[in-house]
Formats: C-alpha cells, structure tokens, sequence
C-alpha cells in the first residue's frame, strides 16, 4: 500500500497487531480507542463470537491530522489468533507497514507465542515479504500476572525476540506500554519511509 | 591560547533541524574534504543557536576522519590576544607561519573584527595564505559578512567566497528532540507533555531553551513529586495554550488519560516531519554537492521553494544526468579547443542546449588534420629491390601503427617516392576504425602554426593534432631554422610516442646528415628505423613505366617498357620526365611511340630496320669524364631551358 502519497499528501500507516489467540491483540486496540479524543478515532470495527473472541479482525483508524502538511492516517488491526482462522491472517497482513507481535506472558502459552511467531513469518512470506525488512515490535502482554505464572521480559527476550527488536512489557488491559509499542512501532515505520522508501 | 574542541560538540549531540540542516550538511562536507569544498565556510547565525557547537563538530569530525591534521580553534578575541601578545614579544612572524601551517582554522566570532583594522588586514593576510595553500577556514559570526560594521570589502569578498550559510531558530519539532536529548542526558524524567510545553515556547534561541529545562528540572528536584504539563506551564510562566504541544493536550482533554496520546501525537510529528522532510535535505545535499563542484544549482535550488515535491527523486536524476552530459561536452570541447572549455555555459544545467550548439561550433571548427592524399594508394605504388626495406617497413607500420617502428623515417633523394609511400601509408591507417591520420608536407605545417600563433588559436592547433592518431610528415629537413615548429613538433612527438601512435616522416637523407634540427628532434627520429631507398632499380623502373604510360594513355608495348626500364635513372620522377619527352616528340611527328621512335629520341640514332628487344648495350650509353655511366638525355637536361634542349636533340 502507499505509505505517503505526495500527491493528495496523505500518510496512511497500516499497523497489525498479531499474535496467538487471548494475547490481548484487542484489548491493546480498545486502550488506544479509549484515549483517543473522539474528533480523531473512525468507528472501531470489531467481528467478535458470543466469547468475545475475534471472529474476523478489529480495525481502529486514527486520524492524527495534519502533520507536517499531510493528512496523517494510522490504521491499526488485529488479526484473529485461533489456528484455524489463518486465511483471515493472511488477508489481514496483507499490505501491512508494521506488525506488533503481542506475546502471552504466561509461561505455559510460549508454544504458542512461537508457533504464532512462525505462522506470521510463512504468511509474510506467502506475501512475498522477508519477515526481516518488515518493521516488527514485540509486547510481552499480561506482565501483570503472578510472577510464577509469566516469564520476564528478558527470558520472553531469549525465547522470542530472535531478531532483537524493540520490545515492550504490556498490561494492555490498565495500559501499561499500549502507547509505547504504539509508538515503537510508528517511529519505525515512518523511520523506513525517511531512509528513502516511499510507494 | 588556543581552546580545545569541548568534547560535548561533535555532529552526534547536534539536534539538526529544517532551519540548521544546510549549515550542517555544509559543515560535514567541509569536515570530510577540507581545503577543497567551501573555502571559507562562513557560518552565522543569532546567539545561542549553535554556531560554536556546529565549529567544534566541524573540528572533531574532520580530526576524526584524519588524524594528521592539524586543526586549530579559537575565538576571535583569542586570536587577537595572541596576536599582541607575539608582538609584544617580537615574535610576529612565528605566530604568522604558525597559523599559514594549520590544515582548518576553525575561528568564533568573527563579528568582533568591527573597529578593528590592524586584525582585519591581519586575517585578510591569513585567509588568502591559508587559501593558496589549500587549507580550510571556517569562520562565525552572529551577522552575514556584508553586516559586520566597518569590515574591509577586502574581508568580505574573501568571507563571501566560498559559501556562506546561516542557522536559524529551531522549530517546534527541534526544539522537542532539543529538550528529550539534553534531558536524557542529565538524566531527567518528565512526564508526559512537559517537555513539549516547553517547547511549545518560542524561545528565541537554544540557550534560552536550555534555560527553561534548567528550571523545570530544578522544579522537580525540590518539589518531591514529579511536575506536570500545567505545572510546567506555571513554571515557565506560559500564558494560555497557545503553543502546539499543549494545543493537543487541549484537544485530547476529553479523554481519561489524554496526554498518552498528545505525547504519541507528538512523537509522530516529529517523526514525520523527519520523514517528509528528508527529500529537502536530498536536494540541499545535492545543491552542496554540485555547488561545490562548481555547477550552477538554480535548477535545484528551485525545488525547495515547493511545499512538497512533485518528482525530486526524478529531479535530481535529471539534473545529474544533464551534469554528466556537461562534462561530456567539456572535456570533448577541450580536446578540440582547450581555451573554449573553459566556457560557463559548460557549468550550467539550465542551458544545456547553449552548451550543445557551442560544442557543435567547436566541433565544426575544428577541421581534422590534413589527411593523406587519394592519388598515392599503395597498390600503385612501384616495388623494387631498392625500396624494399622501406615498403616492407610501411607494411610493419600499417599493420601495428605506433609498436612496430616509430617513428618511420623514409631517407632518400627527391623523386623515389618518398611522398607516395609516405601517404600510401596514411591512406592505409585511415581505413582503420576511429583512425585520424594527419599527413601533410612540413611547409604547411609550419605555415598552420605561424598563422595560428598569429590568430591566437596555438591551443586550437595543438590540439588539432593531438587527436590524430598518427602524424606523417613530408620533407622534416623543412624544419632546418624554424625553432618553435621544432618546439612544437618535439611535444607533439613525446605525446605520440607515449600514447603509441604512430609518426612516419619522409627526409632527403639520413636524420643525423640534416642541417638545423635540433639534436633531440634527430635522436628522436633516429630511435625509430630510418629506411633509407636507393635509386630504382629496374624492377621498380619497370612498374613505374607501366603505371606513368596508361596515365598517359600509352599503350604499354613490351618492346618500349624493355628498352625504358633498362635505362638507369636516378629517380621515378625523372623516367615520367623521359616518357613526357619521347610522348610529345611522337606526338610531333605524328608517330605513335614505339621503342624505336624512343631510341631516336633519347639516342639520336635512326630506329634500326627490324624489331629488336633492346638491351644494355644497346641502350645509348655514354661514359662521363668522371667515369661514371650516365644516359645522354641527363646530360642535355642540365641546360636552362626547354627550347634549347629541343634544339640540341634535333643537331
């Protein structure tokens, strides 16, 4: 997708939250809808099951207005992370300028972080992309649990964070490092677009 | 008395923004070729923008990037105490060479040089010394050059002379990264929106700035909990919300925890405004670049005046491509006429068509070399054993012009066909590819070069013939006397030689027997081989004769050819002289030519009854007094005039 188009100076950013199923992918985007002032939030589209579960995907746009003379844009999605929903992942990822890979804590779900990892790197792939040019944060979300239920940041670090990008410990539901993984992941995407990559 | 570079000052601590980037941009150039990009570099701005900080970066980064150089920095005052100083001491001159000696002289302040008039004549001395000597300046001041009151013109044309650039005050979006980095570096947390009220104060400068961190940081030391935007607003004692940052805190009010996303929304811009604005610096690097090399930038300069850019990607790639097709055009019109490559219009973009047509005129004007003459192909031209060594020595020379033997210099006395080997020769390098084959005769040599000397064009002439890719010229001992054709000759010649291209000259004998060459033009023309060609033998008679009487429309009878080519002569030219002679007598009689009419002629004997195939002993012969053998007909053409001779051969 075109990140910035000069000529109807628009910059549009499209971030997807991934992740493996109950990591907090959702509850990361209705932090942001809730200190968003509503003049600059779209509707939050949300398909999700009688469980809450995410059916389809959620989709937040944010409109941060001008800045620096453009009409500036973020999008931010989720994807569903159930196993079996992957086609819906792939259609998600599609076009993405970033990815936040929210990661459960929890010890007992690092097979799951890791195999939601994998799945995000083959349907990237599936696109064409090198999971490696893709501009990606980790959140190590639900650090608000009991000490002997999660892993640290740091052993999160050593199990998932193989390519050593920016990481966050999260409680997405109070908060905690929502904004700074927002953050993160904006400066790096736009950060791609200043070293001379523009659609 | 002269300061250290501060250690905090490099290119890493300095926050670059849309109103420094240029000066910085120019500054690392300088730092990464100093002496050659912009020289001086005078770099101004108001107080407290950053102008030391920037001349110390320059400092250490070009340190950094040489070792060996010698930098020095100082303020102007500092240089005008030592000054006195050395001159209190008698020591003037030693604190001038110490200063000629330094490869960057990085000098603060310069706008204290008002009133100053001894200093001025002083640092005008310095900066044209440092300048002949290829070192760099780079000077600040907090005014342009032209405004710095009573400054010597002198001063500021040299000041203007190179690039003179100018910083100005940080925007809203500097200005935060200004107070995140600085209060990172002191270790300092704030909370969210902060530091962006305080930069949301237009603060005239970046030491005022410094100054309102200074008391936000103080606040929070002695208050025990951590100040907030509105307390900051308080602190600095702001007035409203007029500023940015907290226009979008304002906005945000609604929310439960609005400054999370007025920080995020801050963030962003600056990231964006980093982002869209990296095309300006592509262009201001590219402006610098070319600048620097001495192209006129307009074209690009243009291009900032845009809001956004249209194509700049695109823009500059065109602009290069038409650079590089500048430089093309230069050096193909310096080969031709080197005093018209210096043209401007070689140096600007924007009239790239002027630059065309004038490489076009150049190009018409600049005739090629003379080339060798059609009349003498080599097929014609008449072999022998007395020619051998030089035919088989042209035929080296055609086949590797400029390894074999060069130079080739064919000796022998007029009229053996040393001209017609000579452009045979020519004619055969012409047909290689990209070949330019000067051949001409030396006369017209030197009279190009007189009437060039005498039209100013001696560059044009020159290089004329340095295009050529081989030089024959005919009858060198032409050169005898004539000292600057011998001069230029003598470069042309090493040029030739160095580039292995080829030279042939025709002399009336051997190199080392002419008069009034200058020895190393000799010793030069003796390096090659120097085939000399003897009288023609009858072989070669034979096949001269052939070709001098179907030039003439005679047919060739064998009974003719046979009694002509047994007759010595001393030249080809001489034979064609003989058969004109027998040619017009048969033609006065009303005879056709025959081998007995010509024995008549040439012998002054009746033709004999039969037929005979004439021989040696038949041919008329007579032996000089001097005992040499010589025809009869030689004899009576030393006489004056051609009636006389009729009448003679009629007796």
């Amino acid at each position: 997708m075109s990140l910035v188009n000069f000529t109807t100076r628009e910059i549009t950013c499209k971030i997807v939250y991934y992740g493996p199923g109950r990591s907090g992918k959702t509850t990361n985007l209705h932090y942001v809808y809730g200190r968003v002032p509503e003049s600059r939030r779209g509707r939050m589209v949300s398909l999700a099951t009688q469980t809450d579960r995410t059916l389809f995907f959620d989709f937040l746009p944010i409109d941060l207005g001008q800045i620096s003379g453009f009409a500036t844009r973020f999008q931010l999605y989720t994807v569903p992370g159930q196993v079996y929903y992957n086609a819906t992942r792939r259609l998600v990822l599609q076009g993405a300028d970033g990815v936040v890979f929210v990661g459960d804590s929890q010890a007992r779900q690092l097979d799951e972080n890791l195999e939601s990892l994998q799945n995000l790197q083959s349907n990237l792939l599936e696109h064409g992309i090198d999971v490696r040019t893709v501009p990606v944060v980790m959140q190590y979300n639900k650090q608000d649990l009991p000490r002997e239920l999660i892993l640290t940041p740091a052993e999160l670090d050593d199990a998932l964070n193989f390519r050593s990008v920016p990481s966050f410990p999260a409680d997405a539901l109070h908060g905690q490092g929502v904004f700074e993984t927002l953050k993160a992941i904006s400066e790096l995407v736009l950060k791609k677009l200043a070293a001379g990559s523009p659609a | 008395m002269t300061s250290a570079l501060n250690p905090k000052f490099t290119f890493e601590t300095f926050v670059v923004g849309a109103a420094n980037r240029l000066a910085v941009t120019a500054g690392r150039t300088v730092a990464e070729n100093p002496g050659s990009a912009y020289n001086p570099l005078f770099i101004y701005s108001g107080s407290g923008l950053g102008k030391t900080h920037l001349l110390m970066a320059i400092g250490h980064s070009a340190k950094q990037l040489a070792p060996q150089l010698n930098i020095e920095y100082l303020t102007l005052d500092e240089y005008v105490e030592a000054f006195h100083a050395a001159i209190a001491a008698g020591q003037g001159d030693a604190f001038r060479r110490r200063f000629q000696n330094v490869d960057a002289l990085l000098v603060d302040d310069v706008q204290f040089l008002t009133n100053r008039k001894e200093m001025q004549a002083e640092l005008l001395r310095l900066t044209e010394a440092l300048q002949q000597a290829g070192h760099q300046i780079v000077l600040t001041s907090d005014r342009p050059p032209a405004e710095i009151a009573d400054l010597d013109e002198r001063l500021i044309s040299r000041f203007s002379g190179g690039l003179v650039v100018d910083m100005g005050v940080p925007d809203y979006e500097t200005r935060v990264a200004i107070l995140r980095r600085k209060a990172e570096e002191r270790g300092a947390r704030f909370q969210p929106g902060v530091l962006e009220t305080a930069a949301g104060v237009e603060f005239p400068n970046v030491r005022e700035l410094m100054g309102a961190l200074n008391r936000l940081v103080a606040y929070q030391a002695v208050n025990d909990t951590p100040i907030n935007a509105e307390a900051a607003r308080q602190v600095l004692g702001v007035v409203g919300s007029t500023e940015q940052g907290a226009k979008a805190t304002a906005t945000a009010a609604g929310g439960a925890s609005p400054d999370e996303f007025s920080q995020f929304l801050t963030d962003v811009t600056v990231t964006v405004g980093k982002a869209v604005e990296a095309w300006r610096a592509r262009v201001a690097e590219a402006v610098l670049r070319w600048e620097g090399e001495g192209y006129r930038t307009g074209r690009l300069e243009k291009l900032l005046d845009h809001d956004s850019p249209a194509a700049v990607d695109e823009a500059i790639a065109s602009y290069i491509h038409d650079v590089e097709r500048l430089k093309a055009l230069e050096a193909e019109v310096g080969t031709l006429d080197p005093q018209a490559a210096g043209d401007k219009v070689f140096r600007d973009p924007e009239r790239m068509a002027e630059a065309e047509a004038e490489a076009a005129k150049v190009r018409d004007g600049a005739a090629p070399p003379p080339a060798p003459s059609g009349a003498f192909p080599l097929d014609s031209y008449a072999a022998g054993a007395s020619n051998d060594v030089a035919l088989s020595a042209a035929r080296a020379v055609i086949d590797a012009p400029g390894k074999k033997y060069n130079p080739l210099v064919l000796a022998g006395h007029s009229g053996l066909g040393k001209t017609h080997l000579l452009n045979a020769i020519g004619l055969e390098l012409m047909k290689k590819k990209g070949a330019v084959v000067a051949c001409l005769s030396t006369q017209d040599f030197v009279d190009e070069l007189i009437a060039a000397i005498d039209g100013d064009r001696v560059d044009w002439w020159r290089a004329r013939y340095r295009r050529a890719t081989a030089l024959l010229l005919d009858d060198i001992h032409l050169l005898a006397g004539k000292d600057r054709t011998q001069e230029e000759l003598f470069n042309l010649f090493n040029q030739f030689m160095d580039g292995d291209r080829q030279l042939v000259f025709t002399a009336p004998a051997h190199p080392n027997k002419l008069e009034g060459l200058e020895e190393r033009i000799v010793s030069r023309l003796e390096g090659g081989l120097v085939a000399e060609i003897g009288d023609p033998d009858r072989a070669v008679r034979r096949t001269a004769l052939e070709r001098i009487l179907s030039q003439q429309k005679m047919t060739p009878d064998p009974a003719l050819l046979d009694y002509l080519a047994d007759r010595p002569t001393d030249s080809v030219r001489s034979l064609t002289g003989v058969v004109q002679r027998v040619a017009e007598a048969a033609a006065a009689q009303d005879q056709p030519v025959t081998a007995g009419l010509a024995r008549e002629i040439l012998e002054g004997q009746p033709p004999a009854g039969g037929r005979r195939t004439t021989g040696l002993r038949t041919s008329g012969l007579v032996v000089s007094s001097a005992g040499g053998v010589r025809s009869r007909e030689k004899m009576v053409w030393d006489w004056p005039s051609a009636s006389d001779r009729v009448i003679e051969d009629l007796r």
